[in-house]
C-alpha cells in the first residue's frame, strides 16, 4: 500500500526535524563559527578573529585551572566509581547471592534519581563546618581534630566535590554490573570453585574479563560526567569555583565568561575546546577497549 | 543457600550507611528547630515541626517552583514521547532514501556536550521571543530529549513483528492509524522505560533553565532550590531550607519506592543495549 505513505512520513518526521534543526543542530553549527569571532552579543557585531580565542585560552589562568581540575576529575572519578561499583556488584550478585544484596542495591541506586541540585545542596550541608553532618560525626567519635572546613580549603575542596560525584554515581553502576554478572553462566563460577579458586581469583579470572565491555561503557559515561561537574561546583562551592580556582571547571568558566561578562565568542571557544576534549576521550576509551580485546 | 560472611556484609552495609545517612539526616533536620539543627546535628527532632514544610512551600515559594516544573516537564514529556516515537517508528519501519542520514542527524546530537550549544542556543531562544516562557522551555527540553528517545525506541520498534502492521494495513488502516492503534500499544514496555528515563532527566534539568529561564516567577524546582540555598543560608533559616529540599526529594522517593524495579531496569537498559 503506497497511498498516504509519504504524507505519513512527512507528518511523522517534519515537526521533530524542525525542532531539532532550530534548537540543536543550528546552535551546535553556529558554535564552531562563533568561536572564531570576538562577538559580545550585539547583533551584527561579530568580527572574525581566526584562532585568537584559542591562543588566548592558553594563557587564561582561570581556564587553565579549570582544565587542570577537569583532568584530575577525569583520572579520579571514573576509576574510583568503577572500582567501588565492581566491588559492591560482585558482593551483591556473585556465585551465590548474599543475604540482603537486593535490598542494598535499592538503597545504593537512590541518589541516581535525585537532581544534581538537590545533591549539591544536601552535600553543601554535610560539609558545613559548624552544623554539617561530617564534622559533627567526626566530633561524635572523638576525631574532632580532623574536622575541617571542607569546601573552603584549597587542598580539600576538589576532593570533596569528587567524593559527591562518586557518591551519587556508584549505585547506577552497581545495578549495571550486577545485571552483567547475572548474565554470566553459573557453570563458569562452579567450575572455578571446584578448581579451588577463591573469591578474588574468580573475580579476576572470570568476572572482570567478561564485564570488560560494561566497564568500558561505564568509563565513557563517567568520563563525560567528569568533564562536566558544573552543577555541583556552581551550587556547592565558594565563589563558585573557589577557593582560589581550586574547584573551577570548564563549564563554569564558560558560563561565567558568556553570561556574566558577555564575551560570547570567547566563551564559545571554550565550548569547542570542551567538545574536542570529550571527543578525544571517548575515542581513546573505545580504542583502548578494542586493543585489549585483540591482545 | 544465601551466604552471610562477615567482610562482604560489612562492606555492603557500610556503603548503604554512606548512601542513606545524608538523606535521612536531611529529612529529620527538616522537622527540627533551627536551634536543634545548630546545636545537635545528630539527634532526632524533639517534636515534629511540620510548620517548616509549610513555610518552605508558601513562604519560600517551593510550591510555585513545583508547579512550574510540573507544567514544563509535563508538556515536554508529552511532546518528547509523541515526536520521539513518531520519528523512531518512521525510521525503523519505512526504508526510504536518506533514512540513515535523518537517523544519524538525530542520534549524533547525543554525543555533543550541551555546553557547546549553550551560547548560540540562548540567542536562538531570545530571537524567537521565547526566553523565560513556558513554551520556550518546553520546546527546548523536547528538542534535547528527542535524540535519546529516537535512539532507544528505534531499536525497540525494529523488534516488533511486522505481520501485525501488515494485517492492519490489509484491513484498510491508514499509516497513521496503524501507528497509533497498533504499534504504540505494542511498544508500551519500551515507551514506559524511556518515559521514566526522560521524566527524570527533564525533572532534574538545571543548566538549560539557568540560562533560558531568568524570571524568578517561572523558576523550575531545581533553580528555585539553588536560589533558596543561597538566600536562606544568609537568612539562616536552616530548617526551612531542609524542608524545601525534603519536599523536592519526596516525589522522587515515592516514585522510586513504587516503581524501583522498572526504574532500575529502564535506566540501565540504555547502557547495556
Amino acid at each position: 500500500m503506497r497511498h498516504g505513505r509519504w504524507r505519513f512520513l512527512a507528518g511523522a518526521l517534519v515537526p521533530a526535524l524542525v525542532l531539532h534543526v532550530v534548537f540543536v543542530v543550528s546552535p551546535y553549527a553556529q558554535a564552531f563559527y562563533l568561536s572564531l569571532t570576538d562577538w559580545t552579543g550585539v547583533a551584527g557585531e561579530a568580527h572574525y578573529v581566526g584562532a585568537d580565542n584559542f591562543s588566548r585560552l592558553g594563557s587564561d589562568t582561570l581556564f587553565l585551572d579549570a582544565v587542570r581540575n577537569n583532568a584530575v576529575m577525569l583520572l579520579v572519578v571514573p576509576a574510583a566509581t568503577i572500582a567501588l561499583a565492581l566491588l559492591l556488584a560482585s558482593l551483591v550478585a556473585g556465585p551465590s547471592k548474599r543475604w540482603g544484596g537486593s535490598a542494598y542495591q535499592i538503597v545504593y541506586f537512590f541518589p541516581q534519581m535525585l537532581s544534581l541540585v538537590i545533591i549539591a545542596v544536601l552535600w553543601g550541608f554535610v560539609y558545613n563546618p559548624n552544623t554539617g553532618l561530617l564534622n559533627a560525626g567526626l566530633r561524635a567519635i572523638g576525631l574532632g581534630a580532623a574536622a575541617r572546613s571542607w569546601l573552603a580549603e584549597p587542598s580539600l575542596a576538589l576532593a570533596a566535590v569528587m567524593a559527591v560525584i562518586v557518591w551519587s554515581s556508584v549505585g547506577f553502576y552497581v545495578v549495571l554490573f550486577r545485571a552483567a554478572i547475572d548474565g554470566i553462566p553459573q557453570e563458569l563460577f562452579e567450575a572455578a570453585r571446584i578448581d579451588g579458586a577463591g573469591g578474588w581469583s574468580v573475580f579476576r579470572g572470570i568476572t572482570l574479563p567478561l564485564l570488560k565491555e560494561n566497564v568500558q561503557v561505564a568509563f565513557v559515561y563517567l568520563g563525560i560526567i567528569a568533564l562536566d561537574g558544573f552543577v555541583l561546583v556552581q551550587v556547592m562551592t565558594v565563589g563558585p569555583g573557589g577557593p582560589d580556582g581550586a574547584t573551577e571547571v570548564v563549564g563554569l568558566t564558560l558560563y561565567r565568561t558568556a553570561f556574566t561578562y558577555g564575551k560570547f565568542g570567547y566563551a564559545t571557544a571554550m565550548g569547542v575546546a570542551l567538545f574536542f576534549a570529550a571527543l578525544t576521550f571517548s575515542i581513546l576509551a573505545l580504542r583502548w577497549g578494542r586493543s585489549h580485546e585483540e591482545a | 543457600m544465601k551466604r552471610l560472611d562477615f567482610f562482604p556484609q560489612l562492606a555492603m552495609f557500610s556503603w548503604a550507611v554512606v548512601t542513606a545517612l545524608p538523606l535521612i539526616w536531611a529529612v529529620t533536620s527538616s522537622l527540627k528547630t533551627d536551634d536543634e539543627i545548630l546545636n545537635d546535628p545528630w539527634s532526632p527532632p524533639s517534636s515534629l515541626h511540620f510548620e517548616n514544610w509549610a513555610r518552605a512551600w508558601t513562604g519560600a515559594n517551593i510550591g510555585r517552583y513545583f508547579f512550574n516544573s510540573l507544567i514544563v516537564v509535563g508538556g515536554a514529556l508529552l511532546l518528547t514521547m509523541l515526536l520521539g516515537s513518531l520519528v523512531a517508528y518512521a525510521l525503523a519501519r519505512y526504508p526510504f532514501r536518506g533514512n540513515r542520514i535523518v537517523y544519524y542527524t538525530f542520534v549524533a546530537a547525543m554525543f555533543f556536550p550541551v555546553f557547546l550549544a549553550l551560547v548560540p542556543l540562548f540567542f536562538v531562544v531570545q530571537q524567537l521571543g521565547l526566553l523565560g516562557t513556558y513554551p520556550g522551555l518546553i520546546l527546548v527540553y523536547t528538542a534535547y530529549a528527542v535524540p535519546f528517545t529516537v535512539f532507544f525506541l528505534h531499536a525497540f520498534f525494529r523488534t516488533l513483528p511486522a505481520e501485525v502492521a501488515e494485517a492492519a494495513v490489509l484491513d484498510g488502516c491508514s499509516h497513521g492509524a496503524v501507528f497509533f492503534r497498533v504499534m504504540l500499544p505494542l511498544a508500551r514496555p519500551g515507551l514506559v522505560a524511556v518515559g521514566i528515563f526522560n521524566f527524570l532527566g527533564l525533572w532534574n534539568q538545571y543548566l538549560l533553565p539557568l540560562v533560558l529561564n531568568p524570571d524568578p516567577d517561572r523558576y523550575v524546582l531545581a533553580q528555585g532550590l539553588a536560589a533558596l540555598s543561597v538566600s536562606q543560608g544568609y537568612r539562616s533559616d536552616w530548617s526551612g531550607l531542609f524542608a524545601g529540599m525534603t519536599i523536592a526529594m519526596l516525589p522522587v522517593l515515592v516514585a522510586y519506592v513504587a516503581f524501583q524495579r522498572h526504574i532500575r531496569a529502564g535506566m540501565t537498559a540504555g547502557a547495556v543495549r
